[in-house]
């Protein structure tokens, strides 16, 4: 069955921003057919980014939108589910933006296993700002600040993710949509933090100065670091160094959500009180409110109790 | 009717935030802040209220603009490093135009300087901390009962202009007990956002047909949603990136002055024994109650002298304070910093009359003595008036 992406997207934003061989279209594109297969209504949908080629995917999806600063789209995820945990919220990001400079974040949005829906587009590189080395570079490989080639290790994103707590993280591959997008509609299905980590590329600012600036050439390039989970499992730890695992890495039904959670604790602060029990169903009275009148009140003080504020009113 | 209690300032502040109709909180620890959180850790579940300990300020207040953002009325609590690090997602409020409520508990700097020592010296924190230019309100309260007022006050006016309020207490009002009145939410105003009377469909975020346009709730209560983008870009009416020159400049002059164009509803100030006055003590915060009592002493002798206690920091009383200008002989600016106030004072009075500065910064209160002396003789530097004893319980270094 088609879908019809015009229906989740603000076509007056188009043609999208990205440059040509740009896997962010690939990944949006996917994640749009997970929601449409989930059938979520898009005014119960909010979705956060920060700053970067991927963080401009808020930008197309007509949902409610923040386009944040820089590394905090997480953050800033949190704020609305907590306040709204009804609602499906969504952070869309790079690798720069959500690993690097908002990695706290990251990990804490993991232990937490708030139920926020993360898609890392991981493309080796800040693009956006011209192609400077990122905590995901390969080693050796170039990049605007990396002439003869990055000197840092890398990250596992998942690896982390998996340590941190977080309840459902996967990797998928730009290179194979049909399975990137039954890994989103999985993380999107999952009641608790999921991450999907996917392999992008950047055939522009990776790509050129590392002589893959065919997007072509470049899939097949990150290619070569994927492994598929099953064929991991038949591979020995010294094959699978500097290799990347894809489809579900970890799952975890039974880790409570933290809105749950939460909801747990405002249940058992409302039943160890009896004026807190009266106050969730709206019973309370003034004599609960009040341990003595008004009247009681003035008598136990020699001046009127509301002296201060009708004086500050004053000013 | 409200209730008595016996609370210090932050206590205060996280009572007063309810009353207000606190709907998140997200914070981190910082002294001498930390009784706001905890206060309210206890209080907000038991109301049904979402509260967070983040894993850091930059994050406890990122938090805060996104739930803001999406409809309730969301505060943060630091202090001096915490609220630097702070800055930066400020300043996406600011832009945004959400309300948003940042308390700035002063403690000693630069740096952790004083973590358990007062001091007023954020004051151009609140103001310029974050990068651009930006508007800012920020509110002063002198002790816990004002506290409560002016907390209820931020809210009002966050909510009122789009713009996020900071609220500047200090590290020895913060923790002094006094007796204080919590109103109920009836007794005083409580304003919530403006919400736009146009359907979905032909809302924008910032609508050029407003001062301040209003900033829809996400999902309303009787089940509307209103789905729009909120960029941290210089953005047009529908909230979407624009580098267009003429309408950048108009952007933020239009965010300037819609706090400038309402200064005498934001500020609000405290006139005391200025009736007659040949000199006039400017102080705020915990200061200002120093001022009092060596103003009494003084007029005891027959030195003619008042205190103007601004209650809103930013923006400055302008008006106000270039008339008390032109009226006494000179001004004397006393704050817990190295002169930051009185250079706003000197920009305002502009030569007309000499500003002299009671500066201390140095953890510990400003006594009515030391304004006192000022006001003898204003040509004399203060000196740190702690007896012997007090030094030593104060602690003369490790």
């Amino acid at each position: 069955m088609a879908v019809d992406y015009a229906k989740y997207l603000r076509m007056d934003k188009m043609p999208l921003y990205w440059c040509p061989g740009c896997g962010d279209g690939i990944v949006l594109k996917c994640y749009l057919e997970a929601i449409d297969e989930l059938g979520w209504s898009k005014d119960d949908c909010a979705m956060v980014s920060g700053i970067g080629c991927a963080a401009r995917v808020t930008g197309y999806v007509d949902f409610h939108t923040l386009h944040t600063i820089h590394g905090r789209a997480i953050a800033v995820a949190v704020g609305i589910k907590m306040a709204h945990p009804d609602k499906h919220v969504f952070v869309f990001g790079g690798d720069g933006d959500l690993v690097h400079i908002g990695g706290n974040h990251l990990l804490h949005a993991c232990r937490r296993n708030i139920d926020i829906t993360v898609v890392l587009i991981n493309n080796w590189i800040y693009g956006m700002t011209g192609g400077q080395h990122s905590c995901t570079t390969p080693p050796g490989a170039k990049a605007s600040t990396a002439p003869r080639g990055s000197y840092e290790p890398t990250i596992d994103v998942c690896k982390m993710a998996i340590g941190a707590g977080a309840g459902y993280v996967a990797r998928g591959f730009a290179g194979d949509p049909v399975r990137l997008k039954k890994l989103i509609k999985e993380g999107l299905e999952y009641k608790g933090f999921a991450l999907i980590d996917v392999f992008s590329p950047c055939p522009i600012n990776f790509g050129r100065r590392n002589k893959l600036g065919d997007p072509a050439k470049l899939l097949e390039h990150m290619k070569s670091f994927l492994v598929s989970s099953a064929k991991a499992k038949r591979m020995s730890e010294e094959e699978l160094k500097g290799k990347f695992i894809t489809g579900v890495l970890h799952k975890d039904e039974s880790k409570p959500e933290l809105t749950e959670a939460y909801k747990g604790l405002v249940e058992k602060a409302q039943a160890s009180d009896e004026y807190w029990a009266k106050y969730a169903k709206g019973t309370l009275t003034d004599a609960d409110k009040y341990k003595i009148t008004r009247e009681e009140l003035k008598k136990l003080y020699p001046y009127d109790v509301e002296t201060p504020l009708k004086e500050w009113k004053k000013l | 009717m409200g209730r008595i209690a016996f609370l210090n300032a932050n206590a205060a502040v996280a009572e007063a935030a309810l009353v207000a109709g606190l709907g998140f909180y997200a914070g981190y620890p910082i002294t001498p802040s930390s009784e706001v959180p905890e206060r309210l850790s206890k209080i907000m579940p038991e109301k049904g209220l979402p509260f967070m300990m983040m894993e850091d300020e930059i994050a406890s207040i990122n938090a805060c603009v996104g739930a803001s953002a999406s409809g309730v009325k969301a505060m943060t609590c630091t202090s001096g490093p915490g609220f630097s690090l702070k800055q930066e997602a400020l300043g996406m409020a600011c832009i945004f135009e959400v309300p948003l409520v940042v308390v700035d508990v002063m403690r000693g700097g630069p740096s952790t300087g004083l973590p358990t020592r007062p001091s007023q010296q954020d004051i151009m924190q609140a103001r310029w901390g974050t990068h651009g230019d930006h508007p800012i309100i920020a509110l002063a309260p002198c002790n816990a009962q004002e506290a409560i007022f002016e907390t209820i006050r931020a809210f009002n006016l966050a909510e009122k202009f789009r713009q996020p309020v900071v609220l500047l207490t200090d590290g020895a009002l913060s923790h002094l007990h006094t007796k204080v009145y919590i109103p109920d939410p009836e007794e005083v105003e409580i304003i919530d956002r403006a919400q736009p009377d146009v359907d979905p469909d032909n809302y924008y975020p910032y609508d050029y047909n407003y001062e301040i346009p209003p900033l829809a709730k996400w999902w309303t209560e009787d089940g509307k949603s209103y789905r729009y983008h909120l960029s941290s870009l210089i953005h047009d009416k529908t909230g979407f990136p624009t580098v267009d020159p003429k309408y950048t400049q108009w952007l933020l002059k239009r965010l300037h002055n819609k706090i400038l164009n309402h200064v005498d509803e934001i500020t609000k100030n405290e006139y005391y024994k200025m009736d007659d006055a040949e000199v006039c003590i400017i102080a705020y915060g915990s200061t200002a109650e120093a001022a009092r009592v060596a103003i009494d002493q003084a007029r005891e002798e027959g030195i003619k002298v008042g205190l103007f206690r601004p209650l809103t920091i930013w923006p400055s009383p302008e008006k106000q304070i270039s008339d008390i200008a032109s009226k006494v002989k000179h001004i004397i600016v006393a704050e817990m910093n190295l002169g930051q106030y009185k250079l706003e004072v000197e920009r305002i009075v502009a030569g007309r009359v000499p500003v002299y500065g009671v500066g201390q910064a140095a953890g510990v209160l400003i006594r009515p003595s030391q304004i006192y002396e000022k006001i003898k003789d204003p040509s004399k530097s203060v000196e740190i008036c702690l007896t012997e004893e007090e030094l030593k319980r104060f602690g003369g270094g490790e």
